[in-house]
């Protein structure tokens, strides 16, 4: 947690911007194989689940980086179009940066009977692959936030900024979608949705909301109280962290709620495509997606409901998996960005 | 010569089913080829107009989507283009959209542009390393700030494409394997039940006895049929010549059998004669009988050739003339002991007939030695011809034969001691002239008696 929260505050210092966060080794010191694993995700959540895929390979080992969604899309496109062999596996859950570097043929085919049991939405090119389901969740302080307030949707959310602005202005946060790759595909989701994203828009704008880098600085700053709500959370971190914390609450929007899946991809010119391919096998393996579940990786509608985060009369149809197809390339476009850009800007100026 | 193979057995040649099956499969074969070559071509082509229309389509949308700000054309990527374009799910998207002066506003800078400025262009290239399709649109802008054109370019991969055309040339070939087996499944049906009447006569003919020459009665297809009938004719052939042969044969022994007891009576009366004039008397006798007995025996075997040829013998265009001259000349020896002068009547023209020669050639010499041994001087052979019937005749100043020998002239049975060899001799020229689609036809008028085979006159070329 203090790793984490340093990191965050290492990154808006403008250090280390285009290098990762966090490197470390895994597995036996002496393993005859290696793979370089490159991730957006937090090495902490995902340990369990590389650990128990090295158990089974005495003779393996894993580099893992952590890095900033943009960053490690700048860094896999320049390794595939002029760079040294690099990662031999890109986990990041910021999608369509994994769709347009499949789309620009950066990606190696691979097929197993793991990857071909994916829904079709999940998969595209057999090369990139969605191993997680991940909500997109609003959290909010239990202690400072009072259960008539407690936002079940985004219209609630609508609501406490219009009619409670005095106690809700300036401590609402979300990310900040220039920063965060993820922010901006959750933002770009949202806009294709519903309009209820220009109303949250202008709120948001209207009511000095914050937008920041981390979900892990959102977080503690709703616990510590600096914030009240946290719009627009991964949900994997979300119940990470609410384990500890239990004055952390956490809201699948009923409206609709967003699911992440987080997106693998084996660069074409990976050196250790097999063993890449063998832990992509093993994390939609049912072991696999065991561990992905302990780790709140998976979350599907039940695991919303069991913990709390979404009613019992929750449905299927109120889910929206990101598709993992060339329609995301929309979200890469050049004036796409700049446009959406210019509109969050609007919102949240001086930021 | 080259060296001729005895007894050659018929040589039997590829059945009739195998080369039909030859020809069905040659046929399906050729025909399969065509239409594969036909099918990946028309599923090429549908699969490129479907999806050519798909990124018209997105093309479209996108140039449908930019407005000019500030003189700055801006477009706003829309989705439904990429979900047009995500109907082909494997393939990979390349797009640029291009301003009046050359420059990129948004995507690839790599994308290829066409290389004429059309509304609409189609173009290939190639997206990263892979073969690609694209299309150009032009959307033209007469805005404040901004006048010109902006170019669209849309372009993917093409495993949809391949795909499709694949898939319908897959199915253009299932189809046509299914027809090429039904085609020939039905056409070895029709060869087995075209052929079946052969097996049918095959059969009929080998259960015969040989003495059963009854024409065969077997049903059987036009085509079938004229073998049939072929073979129908050809045995009916066969019975004639039987026929004739057992006729030759009970007419020789008819014919003899009188003859030969006379001269045996004479020459048991020699025998038993002590006078020696008398025995002299007796065994001349014996003696002309024995010459009449061999022209009958002549005229005998002359019949059976005439009638044995009736059928057999192959029939040519003839100028009667040429016969009359040398039936002639195979009379002379019986002319010059007839001592009586023969004047011969042929006409300037040729007379032409299609006859056989041969059997012609025995009934004149019949009719004109009936004429020299029987007629009355002057005694005249010859030719003449109306444009319709050629006619072989002898005349004479007699009276000519009995009209009861002239009522049987066409019958076979003729009593040799009373009508003797001129009887037969007219049996044979009837049997001819019939033979020939003629007729014989005597005539009897005040200058005497003619006698004239007439046949059809064969017109001049």
């Amino acid at each position: 947690m203090i790793l984490r929260l340093a990191l965050c505050l290492g990154f808006v210092a403008g250090t280390g911007a285009t290098a990762q966060e966090l490197s470390e080794r895994l597995g036996p010191p002496d393993a005859a194989q290696e793979m370089r694993v490159r991730s957006t995700t937090d090495l902490a959540v995902l340990r369990p689940v590389l650990e128990s895929f090295l158990d089974a390979r005495p003779d393996t080992a894993i580099v893992y980086e952590q890095w900033l969604s943009n960053n490690l899309y700048r860094r896999s496109l320049a390794d595939c179009e002029q760079g040294p062999p690099g990662a031999d596996l890109v986990i990041s859950s910021a999608v369509h940066q994994l769709v347009e570097f499949v789309n620009r043929a950066c990606a190696a085919s691979y097929v197993s009977e793991e990857t071909a049991s994916l829904p079709a939405a999940l998969s595209w090119r057999d090369e990139l692959w969605g191993i997680t389901r991940e909500p997109a969740v609003i959290v909010y302080n239990r202690e400072l936030v009072p259960t008539q307030d407690v936002p079940r949707s985004r219209f609630d959310l609508l609501d406490i900024l219009r009619n409670r602005s005095e106690r809700y202005a300036g401590r609402v946060a979300t990310y900040d979608i220039e920063a965060s790759g993820l922010g901006f595909l959750f933002a770009y989701a949202d806009s294709l949705e519903a309009t209820t994203f220009g109303g949250l828009l202008e709120s948001f704008g209207r009511t000095g909301a914050v937008a920041t880098c981390c979900s892990a600085e959102i977080m503690n700053g709703v616990l510590s109280g600096r914030y009240l709500i946290g719009y627009n959370i991964l949900g994997s971190y979300a119940f990470d962290l609410a384990e500890e914390n239990p004055q952390l609450g956490i809201v699948a929007p009923a409206d609709y709620t967003l699911i992440l899946a987080r997106g693998a991809v084996i660069p074409r010119n990976a050196e250790n495509a097999a063993l890449a391919a063998g832990l992509v096998d093993y994390m939609l393996s049912p072991a696999g997606t065991d561990g992905l579940r302990d780790a709140h990786l998976l979350t599907d509608l039940d695991g919303l409901i069991d913990k709390g985060a979404a009613a019992e009369a929750f449905g299927a149809s109120q889910l929206r998996p990101i598709e993992l197809s060339p329609k995301l390339l929309v979200a890469s476009d050049r004036q796409k960005r700049s446009l959406f850009n210019d509109l969050w800007r609007n919102a949240f100026p001086g930021q | 010569m080259p060296a001729v193979t005895d007894a050659a057995a018929p040589r039997t040649t590829l059945s009739l089913q195998a080369r039909i099956a030859l020809a069905i499969g040659a046929v399906v074969a050729i025909g399969g080829i065509l239409v594969l070559i036909a099918a990946l071509a028309y599923g090429r082509h549908a699969a490129r107009e479907a999806f050519d229309r798909l990124l018209v389509g997105a093309a479209s949308d996108i140039a449908e989507s930019i407005t000019i700000r500030d003189g700055v054309p801006i477009v706003d990527m829309p989705v439904s283009a990429f979900e047009l374009l995500a109907l082909a799910p494997r393939d990979r998207i390349d797009y640029r959209v291009v301003g009046r002066g050359g420059e990129t506003l948004t995507g690839s800078d790599s994308t290829p542009r066409p290389d004429d400025a059309l509304p609409i262009s189609f173009y290939g290239g190639t997206f990263g390393a892979e073969p690609a399709r694209y299309v150009a649109v032009v959307r033209r802008f007469a805005e404040r700030g901004y006048t010109g054109p902006v170019e669209v370019i849309v372009g993917h991969t093409l495993h949809a494409r391949r795909a499709l055309a694949f898939d319908i040339a897959q199915n253009a070939v299932v189809v046509l394997g299914a027809a090429g087996v039904v085609i020939a499944v039905f056409a070895w049906l029709a060869v087995l039940s075209a052929l079946r009447p052969l097996g049918r006569i095959g059969d009929a003919l080998a259960r015969r006895t040989p003495a059963d020459l009854t024409p065969l009665a077997e049903p059987a297809p036009r085509e079938v049929a004229a073998l049939r009938d072929a073979l129908n004719d050809f045995i009916a052939r066969l019975q004639r010549q039987l026929n004739a042969n057992r006729d030759l044969i009970a007419d020789t022994a008819h014919q003899l059998r009188t003859p030969l007891a006379a001269i045996r009576v004479q020459l048991d009366a020699v025998k038993h004669e002590d006078d020696p004039a008398q025995q002299a008397a007796l065994l001349d006798r014996a003696r002309d009988r024995l010459v009449a007995l061999s022209r009958l025996l002549d005229q005998l075997l002359s019949q059976g050739l005439v009638v044995h040829r009736g059928d057999a013998a192959r029939k040519e265009r003839l100028d009667l003339r040429d016969v009359a001259l040398e039936i002639y000349e195979a009379s002379e020896l019986e002319i010059a002991a007839s001592h009586h002068a023969i004047t011969l009547d042929l006409p300037e023209t040729e007379v032409a007939v299609t006859a056989d020669r041969l059997s012609l050639t025995e009934a004149g010499k019949n009719l004109l030695g009936n004429g020299i041994r029987h007629g009355v001087p002057p005694i005249v052979f010859g030719v003449s011809g109306t444009p319709q019937e050629a006619r072989l005749w002898v005349r004479d100043a007699g009276g000519g034969p009995d009209d009861a020998v002239l009522s049987r002239m066409g019958s076979r049975f003729l009593n040799g001691a009373s009508a003797g060899a001129g009887g037969l001799g007219l049996a044979i020229a009837h049997a001819v002239a019939t033979n020939h689609d003629g007729q014989l036809a005597p005539r009897r008028g005040d200058a005497g008696f003619e006698i004239a085979m007439v046949l059809p006159r064969e017109t001049p070329p």
